[in-house]
């Protein structure tokens, strides 16, 4: 008699949705294709003074990932010579990149908009100290984390003293001109704290702007609600508080055909720290290429054969096209 | 047996297998009492959370939770829902002491 050995299975990257991203848009009579290239928003890479319990890129201190300089004057060149309108710089806390200053100060000189994710309390690690007015100085448009307007929520989900730092960060930002209505645009960004989805946009962005103003003296321009998606450090939450079924039933649930045309990946392009291509950052984490067999790196980048590309899909869509639908701008519908 | 089940409340539409009519007529009603009006759905998520803890029912009490948390209220504006509905639930049966009061004095000397 043969003793069978037990079947170790792999932990699965992706949650588990009730039926395929795919086989839904089809229920729905819709496909998911690019529409041109307005975005180039790049990953330089994992490392993060912070580890949120949420991060899709599973990003933190330890991590050692970071993208050479090397990578990045190829993403300067395709810039330059693509004539892309806006590059989205995140992390990780993109600020931690020694090439960070560099790529956003010769990207600001082709004009090119630029967006930097920055976490707010980067700006309080050696050698961070003047952000503020880099920032400034640059134009660039800082979009920042806050999950909640009060303490307890965000902690537990960014850290034990991170929403102290942040309100202190974001005072300083408002000292130099950033969301009090200069010109400089400062956008904030809540996600829930848990397993549910985020409440309507506009509803919560006029109590965040209330109760900052009232709590904190702080001022910012917009919120942006975006759904935490069901890969990496927040898949593992879910598995863990046993929530991974019924969030991604949720998902589904709400899953509103109206998203489908503004969803983010339609217009952009993700890079990740090695300079490889992706539909999005939340792909670039599941190692989900663009659909072959178009060119793979930036440094083979052309938009003209990405502008009507497939999109590559898994459950994690679910999270972009829930009710009113998330993107790094925001809802979407 | 288990009398209550966290299953059945993305099963509740089962319960329109059999009169589906009077299922029909229940859910279209539930679901226009959700829309915003003259309250918003954050006030009737709130107060339906209030009430979810006056009849006890956990079904209630889970989707309310997570309707408030999704037209977001906190946990403290919940609390004080739940606090407001048990206040007045306590205050009811206070109330009916006087019942009692009237009733022992009927027939005391």
């Amino acid at each position: 008699m043969t003793q069978e050995l037990p079947v170790v299975l792999p932990p699965r990257r992706e949650a588990r949705a009730p039926v395929a991203f795919e086989r839904k848009l089809a229920q729905h009579d819709l496909t998911l294709r690019a529409a041109g290239v307005e975005t180039l928003q790049v990953n330089v890479g994992k490392l993060c003074n912070q580890a949120c319990k949420h991060c899709h890129v599973d990003a933190g201190p330890k991590r050692t990932e970071v993208m050479t300089r090397e990578t990045a004057e190829q993403v300067l060149a395709a810039l330059r010579r693509f004539r892309i309108p806006v590059l989205d710089i995140t992390g990780g806390a993109p600020e931690l990149n020694p090439s960070f200053r560099h790529l956003v100060a010769e990207a600001r000189a082709i004009s090119a908009r630029v967006i930097v994710r920055h976490n707010l309390t980067v700006m309080f690690e050696p050698g961070q100290e003047d952000l503020p007015e880099f920032f400034r100085e640059h134009g660039v448009e800082v979009v920042s984390s806050l999950p909640y307007f009060l303490e307890q929520q965000t902690d537990a989900q960014r850290g034990h003293g991170v929403f102290e730092k942040s309100i202190a960060a974001l005072r300083r930002l408002n000292a130099v001109g950033y969301g009090v209505g200069d010109g400089l645009i400062l956008n904030l960004v809540y996600n829930p704290v848990g397993a549910f989805l985020p409440p309507a946009q506009s509803l919560i962005e006029t109590d965040f702007k209330r109760e900052l103003l009232v709590r904190y003296g702080v001022m910012f321009d917009h919120l942006y609600t975006i759904t935490n998606m069901p890969i990496r450090r927040f898949l593992d939450y879910l598995r863990r508080s046993g929530n991974e079924e019924r969030y991604m039933q949720k998902l589904v649930a709400a899953f509103n055909p109206g998203t489908v045309a503004g969803l983010m990946c339609r217009t952009l392009v993700s890079v990740d720290w090695t300079g490889r291509l992706y539909d999005c950052d939340f792909n670039q984490m599941l190692d989900l290429g663009i659909a072959s067999p178009l060119l793979q790196t930036i440094a083979d980048f052309d938009p003209a054969l990405f502008a009507n590309r497939p999109i590559m899909t898994g459950a994690h869509c679910f999270g972009c096209t829930a009710g009113a639908g998330s993107s790094c701008g925001g809802a979407v519908a | 047996m288990a009398y209550y089940e966290e299953e059945h409340l993305g099963h509740f539409a089962d319960m329109g297998q059999h009169r589906p009519d009077l299922f029909q007529k229940f859910m279209a009603w539930y679901q226009a009492c959700q829309e915003d009006g003259a309250l918003s759905r954050r006030e009737k998520a709130l107060i339906g959370l209030a009430v979810a803890h006056v009849i006890q029912c956990p079904y209630c009490i889970d989707a309310y939770s997570q309707s408030c948390l999704e037209s977001g209220s906190n946990i403290e504006q919940m609390t004080e829902a739940i606090h407001m509905a048990s206040a007045i639930r306590g205050g009811a049966a206070l109330i009916h002491g006087l019942q009692a009061h009237q009733s022992v004095n009927k027939v005391s000397m």
